[in-house]
């Protein structure tokens, strides 16, 4: 069964090993971008050189406010003398647990509602559509942070808020795509053959339609990782997100160096702001590179160029 | 009417597919008709024989093969399978039935989940219905399948995707996958028709293997006649939803009797070098579902049509149509410019009036006569009772069309009007040969 | 007939492009020629490179492939003329008729629209008159009454639509038409009537017809001559009638012998598969399937001969005797085919 589960990832995998040219060049950029974050956020403990909120060293001493860049803090301190530094990498670690539990949730409640929807059709799908288009036609920076915002009443503000907030928002997207694609695999000849074989609709579903379906999520979640960090930090730079002392976030960070900049410190800002920019710059690297290499549309058959022999005289040439 | 030996009975059956109008028609209610896919359709198949349903685009065959096994539910009349009624089953035992009926589909590289390997597929009726979940059990049948239906050694195409298949190995497991439940019943709609030629006779071989092995009943639907005269014991022609003619092979063609039949018979293309292009073929091509030609379908197209065929409005329009195609660009302009607005003739209906750019009718009926004397072979005259001059145009009056009805005729049933001695034997009304 | 000098001339045509496994060599040395007013019949099954041949002479092939060879329509090489002189002659010298009518189209524009488009691209100084003039004649010809002149194209049905589109490919009166599986998806009454068409142009126009297809009756029917293609090359070429009635190829022996008609008594196929382009078989690309497969078939290609009556073929079992080697007639030991590499 695992060996069976191996062998078809490996399949899945395959256009990624066989994108050449400028696809190629996409996805793996992507990838070794995504993958830099994803250490940084997997190693915190062993690579941030103090806690995220943390204002003295080991000997009880109080770091330095908004000391510039020196060896003991490579990246600075900032007003709250905290090192910038560490806060960076924890920040990683915020942004991606955020992140991963919203893409997660997002799927979860979206998939099956589009399979079904697609799949079922009737009133039923036309009032979802109704509803999901009517979510995804709301700004979503708008629809976060109202939803943040009650949400944190009920649970205080912090990561299980931020990230349920930003699900919310992305819940009409899987929707729609899944959806979209499961009415035109609906007409599908080998969907109507496994109806033809007996199968229920929880067969036909969940083995013909969504194992198609499926190639289409990779792709999504990725862009849409990518967007759901933009949100978290703009949450957080909003003050509606996660405060800073239940965990480092990049958003917040940034907030709060717009007062520093005016007064020429620019490392409380520079830092936090390249890891917002490189890490959603690799997410949609990843994706956009994901979505040329999988798309069977956008993906063109490479011709590799071919050298034609000279001609073999034939028996009947002298 | 009940036959003991019958496996398949079918009665009468309707399968309409109701046309979406307007939102505002929806809102009322207003009826804004149906695409009447099959339109009264009986037969019965015995068992161990092999049906062929043949009939072109748009006559319904493949819905009908759909309605045998409800995967599409029709709108009426009845369907018979080993005496049990299937249009009053319920979902559940619809999927039970399913095991008795299978299908085999057209395009061989679209009938197979492209994410399961060929074990998986083949295999999966057997879990769906229960049989056995045994995957060593599994195999072990899947094998026999495959090596039955030519796919040897089996061991090479368990592993495969039906990506790394060709056409022809594709519908050999499409068949393999429809046979593993030994149904008894087996719907093949097109089963070789998007295979090349070399590749046609190796499918159909081993179907008719298939057939004696396993004692299948096939309804075979094509519209290849020559592939249904070879595979079928029994073929019924099948235009616009309805059966016209039906009955056994050999009498079908050695003697077709319904015109419809007769221009398919002549129209195949055969690699004898001593054929030619057949001409005066019918003309025109299969008309829309949802609104067909009153009285018998194909009159519009007939070569023999007479008077009770159902002439209408709409077959004087295209007549007229037909004539300015063919005449040229001075011919059409002289004569549209006498005419009015022709829309009023797009509807059925026993009676039309063509309405005069000049205000009187007495231009029009002249017209029309010129018309008539200028080709008076054309078969809607036989249709025309009258043409009365009226203020601003003339009233046609057709003579009432009737739906012809299956009846015997020698060793097969033809829906046709000019074997309906009630019907063609008015003097004068008697049809050329 | 008319003039002696042919409207197309192939000459030695090779067409390869290269993919992840491999160069596929879908032409692979064709040769052929049409005259005014003759119909050529390029028959083959899937996968044989008919296609390829028939795009490769309008200049549409994709990027990436490799092209060699002669192609002469009337005394211009096709495969050396720039891409805007190739724009110049679609349409009033060369004009394609393909498949799918429905996709070729513009859901958007009128027929009006379509036939005035295609006029005065190349002929920009006529009147609107005469445009319209030769537009009614055009489709009038194929039975499209004027009156529906200014439909849009999905007014129409499938059958209807692809006489539209003969009738545009056909109204600036090229002088060679190709036409790539023209009836493929239509009905067989409709098919007919297409094909009457098809037949009724050489008569009235002198057009030059390349029609590819892999249904036999067509050819048959329809078409002056024929070439029988295998595995991108033509495994026989001549007279229709001929061809069909004493075909000298084994491959056109069991082709024609694995066709249904009305007249089939007994299932005829060929056993194995038609080969890949990517690595064909060795030497004569058909012995592995052949009947009459000769150990010389395995070791040389064949020579091409040719028979009475312009009849051309390439087959050992036609000689030429000087050329075989010695044992090379004994009769080749195949391995039974297995079903492994059946279709």
């Amino acid at each position: 069964m695992a060996s069976q589960l191996i062998a078809r990832a490996g399949r899945a995998f395959g256009p990624v090993r066989e994108a050449r040219g400028v696809p190629r060049w996409i996805v793996w950029a992507g990838i070794v971008l995504t993958l830099l974050f994803v250490v940084m956020a997997l190693a915190a403990p062993w690579i941030a050189p103090y806690e995220f909120d943390q204002y003295k060293d080991a000997s009880g001493q109080r770091f330095v406010k908004q000391q510039a860049p020196s060896s003991a803090h490579w990246f600075g301190t900032n007003v709250q003398s905290t090192d910038v530094m560490s806060r960076v990498i924890w920040g990683a670690r915020t942004e991606l647990k955020v992140v991963l539990f919203a893409v997660v949730v997002s799927l979860l409640v979206g998939l099956p509602l589009g399979l079904l929807s697609g799949y079922f059709g009737g009133p039923v799908d036309r009032v979802l559509v109704l509803i999901m288009d009517a979510l995804f036609a709301f700004p979503y920076l708008l629809l976060a942070i109202v939803i943040a915002f009650l949400l944190s009443d009920k649970f205080g503000s912090g990561v299980a808020t931020a990230a349920f907030a930003i699900s919310a928002v992305y819940i009409p997207q899987y929707f729609r795509v899944v959806r979209n694609h499961v009415v035109s695999l609906r007409e599908e000849s080998y969907v109507e053959a496994a109806r033809a074989l007996g199968a229920r609709p929880r067969t036909v579903i969940g083995r013909y339609v969504f194992q198609n379906v499926v190639q289409s999520v990779p792709v999504i979640a990725t862009l849409n990782a990518a967007d759901a960090i933009l949100t978290l930090a703009a949450l957080g730079f909003l003050g509606y997100g996660i405060q800073p002392t239940d965990a480092a976030e990049w958003g917040y960070d940034s907030s709060r160096a717009l007062s520093d900049a005016g007064a020429g410190i620019w490392w409380t800002g520079l830092f936090p702001g390249m890891a917002i920019v490189l890490l959603v710059t690799g997410l949609t690297l990843l994706g956009e590179g994901l979505n040329d290499v999988l798309n069977p549309v956008l993906r063109r058959r490479k011709m590799e160029p071919v050298t034609l022999p000279p001609r073999v005289p034939r028996e009947d040439e002298a | 009417m009940a036959d003991a030996s019958a496996l398949l009975e079918v009665e009468d059956l309707q399968v309409h597919f109701p046309l979406r109008g307007s939102f505002g028609a929806r809102l009322v209610g207003k009826d804004v008709g149906a695409v009447q896919a099959v339109d009264g359709v009986s037969f019965s198949v015995a068992r161990g024989e092999v049906l062929g349903i043949v009939g072109e685009s748009g006559s319904g065959k493949t819905t009908l093969g759909r309605a045998l096994l409800r995967l599409v539910d029709p709108t009426g009349g009845s369907i018979r399978l080993e005496g049990e009624d299937v249009l009053g089953l319920r979902e559940r035992e619809v999927r039970a039935m399913r095991r008795k009926v299978q299908m085999v589909f057209q395009d061989p590289h679209a009938s197979l989940n492209p994410a399961m390997t060929i074990e998986t597929a083949v295999g999966h009726p057997l879990r769906i219905h229960g049989i056995t979940r045994d995957r060593a059990d599994i195999r072990r049948r899947v094998s026999a399948v495959l090596e039955r239906v030519g796919l040897s050694p089996p061991d090479q195409y368990l592993s495969k995707y039906p990506s790394d298949l060709s056409g022809g190995q594709k519908q050999r497991a499409v068949l393999a996958r429809a046979v593993i439940l030994s149904p008894s019943l087996l719907v093949a709609d097109e089963p070789v028709s998007m295979l090349d030629m070399s590749v046609r006779a190796k499918i159909l071989e081993l179907m008719l293997g298939l057939k004696s092995d396993l004692d299948l009943t096939y309804v075979y639907i094509t519209h290849d006649l020559a592939t249904a005269k070879f595979f079928c014991d029994r073929v019924a022609i099948m235009y616009l939803g309805r059966i016209v003619e039906i009955g056994a092979t050999e009498e079908i063609f050695a003697n077709p009797r319904h015109p419809y039949t007769q221009s398919l018979l002549r129209a195949i293309p055969d690699p004898d070098p001593s054929r030619s292009i057949p001409r005066d073929l019918p003309r025109g091509e299969v008309p829309d579902a949802a609104e067909p030609p009153l009285g018998c379908r194909f009159h519009p197209r007939c070569p023999k049509a007479f008077a009770p065929c159902g002439w209408e409005a709409r077959d004087l329009h295209d007549m007229l149509e037909q004539r300015w195609a063919a005449g040229g660009q001075e011919l059409f302009e002289a004569e549209r410019l006498q005419l009015g607005d022709l829309a009023g003739l797009d509807q059925p209906g026993s009676h039309a009036t063509v309405p005069s750019a000049t205000g009187t009718g007495a231009d029009v009926a002249t017209l029309l006569d010129q018309i008539r004397e200028d080709d008076s072979r054309e078969r809607i005259w036989h249709g025309i009772e009258s043409i009365t001059p009226r203020p601003g145009g003339a009233v046609i009056e057709f003579h009432p069309g009737h739906d012809p009805v299956l009846r015997p005729e020698g060793g097969a049933e033809v829906a046709c009007h000019l074997y309906n001695p009630e019907l063609a034997d008015p003097p004068g009304e008697a049809p050329p040969a | 007939m008319s003039a002696t000098a042919p409207v197309l001339d192939v000459l030695d045509l090779r067409v390869w492009y290269g993919s992840a496994r491999g160069a596929v060599r879908a032409v692979d040395g064709v040769s052929l020629q049409i005259r005014a007013g003759e119909v050529l019949g390029l028959v083959g099954e899937s996968g044989c490179g008919k296609s390829t041949l028939g795009r490769g002479v309008m200049g549409l092939l994709p990027d990436g492939s490799a092209v060699d060879g002669q192609v002469l329509f009337q005394d211009t090489d096709l495969l050396k003329v720039s891409d805007r002189q190739l724009r110049r002659m679609r349409g009033p010298d060369i004009a394609l008729i393909f498949q799918e009518p429905m996709t070729r189209l513009n859901p958007l524009m009128r027929i009006e629209d379509h036939f005035s488009e295609s006029i005065t691209a190349h002929e920009p100084k006529l009147s609107k008159a005469e445009v319209r003039r030769r537009s009614l004649e055009a489709l009038g010809g194929m039975g499209i009454p004027p009156t529906r002149f200014r439909n849009y194209p999905h007014e129409f049905s499938g059958g209807m639509r692809q006489r539209i589109m003969i009738a545009l490919a056909l109204v600036l009166r090229p002088k060679l038409v190709i036409a790539d599986e023209p009836t493929t998806a239509l009905d067989v009454l409709v098919e007919a009537q297409i094909l009457s068409i098809l037949a009724d142009l050489k008569r009235n126009f002198d057009t030059a017809l390349l029609l590819i297809t892999h249904n036999l009756g067509i050819v048959a029917e329809a078409c002056d001559r024929v070439a029988v293609m295998y595995a991108g090359r033509i495994a026989e070429e001549g007279d229709a009638r001929t061809v069909f009635s004493q075909p000298a190829h084994p491959y056109t022996r069991e082709l024609l012998r694995s066709v249904i008609s009305l007249n089939t008594t007994g299932l005829h196929y060929i056993p194995g598969a038609p080969p890949s382009l990517i690595d064909p078989p060795a030497a004569c690309k058909f012995h592995p399937r052949c009947p009459d497969a000769m150990r010389v078939c395995a070791q040389l290609a064949p020579v091409e001969q040719r028979l009475s009556a312009g009849q051309r073929v390439e087959c050992w079992l036609h000689g030429p005797s000087d050329r075989i080697p010695e044992g090379g007639r004994e009769p080749l030991e195949q391995g039974r085919i297995a079903v492994a590499e059946e279709a």
